[in-house]
């Protein structure tokens, strides 16, 4: 059993059209598919292949990650605030599992 | 027909040619996979900075980052790695900047390549040698 908690930092207040910087961070294996066990069978390829956050609706950013990535993907990325809002983050994973978290910011 | 010491020659030269031939194909797949993300165009130089650490102790997570302004994808690739894919990053009308950051395993020493798309559909890439001590791959 996977146990998958996707954790994000975004600040909590913005002013307006401020540029801001998102950290975040989700526990998974991101099994590549290259390992093999101790009897030497591969073990299947499990990652997340997919991250996205929107804004509002709007895209922010749009990752396409492979098994080169590493266990517990952590990403950092600048997004623009141009009102109050919420930031949504959804992670794709391979056995069609979808992880969201959102985050709520205001303008002062 | 008698064998001669120059056929034998011959022939194992042959040999060792078709042997040696295949070994260029894993330079390739870094390649093709950069020209599936450009579309066979030639990328240029400058705009695109591509930051990672000289050495690396732990390949299983290399910290990598990718900054072009004025960028709308920017694609990263590990020659050295199993498969060369690493993550694309695509950037919406939103993105406060054309940069992000990612950790990733790469299996041995190489030199990391990222490849940015530019607004005007132009394209830029930048390298980086990276020394991993252990590599991240398992096996």
């Amino acid at each position: 059993m996977k146990n998958v908690k996707p954790r994000v930092k975004v600040p909590k207040k913005a002013s307006a059209g401020e540029v801001i910087t998102i950290k975040t961070l989700i526990s998974h294996p991101m099994e590549s598919g290259q390992r093999k066990d101790k009897d030497g069978n591969v073990i299947p390829r499990e990652i997340i292949n997919r991250f996205t956050c929107d804004f509002n609706g709007e895209n922010v950013i749009d990752v396409t990650l492979d098994p080169a990535v590493s266990t517990n993907p952590y990403i950092e990325f600048d997004a623009k605030v141009p009102e109050a809002g919420e930031f949504k983050f959804t992670w794709y994973d391979d056995d069609g599992s979808i992880y969201e978290d959102s985050k709520k910011i205001a303008i002062g | 027909m008698t064998m001669t010491r120059r056929d034998a020659l011959a022939l194992a030269m042959g040999g060792f040619a078709v042997s040696v031939l295949p070994l260029p194909a894993l330079a390739d797949a870094t390649a093709d996979a950069i020209a599936k993300f450009t579309g066979g165009a030639t990328a240029g130089e400058g705009g695109l900075t591509l930051t990672a650490p000289e050495i690396a102790e732990n390949g299983n997570t290399v910290p990598v980052s990718v900054d072009a302004p004025g960028a709308t994808e920017i694609a990263i690739y590990a020659p050295g790695n199993p498969t060369p894919d690493v993550a694309t990053f695509k950037f919406g009308p939103l993105a406060g900047s054309q940069a992000a950051s990612i950790r990733i395993r790469l299996s041995k020493t190489q030199d990391l390549v990222a490849v940015a798309k530019m607004a005007d559909g132009s394209f830029v890439q930048a390298k980086s040698t990276v020394k991993v001590t252990i590599g991240g791959c398992g096996g």
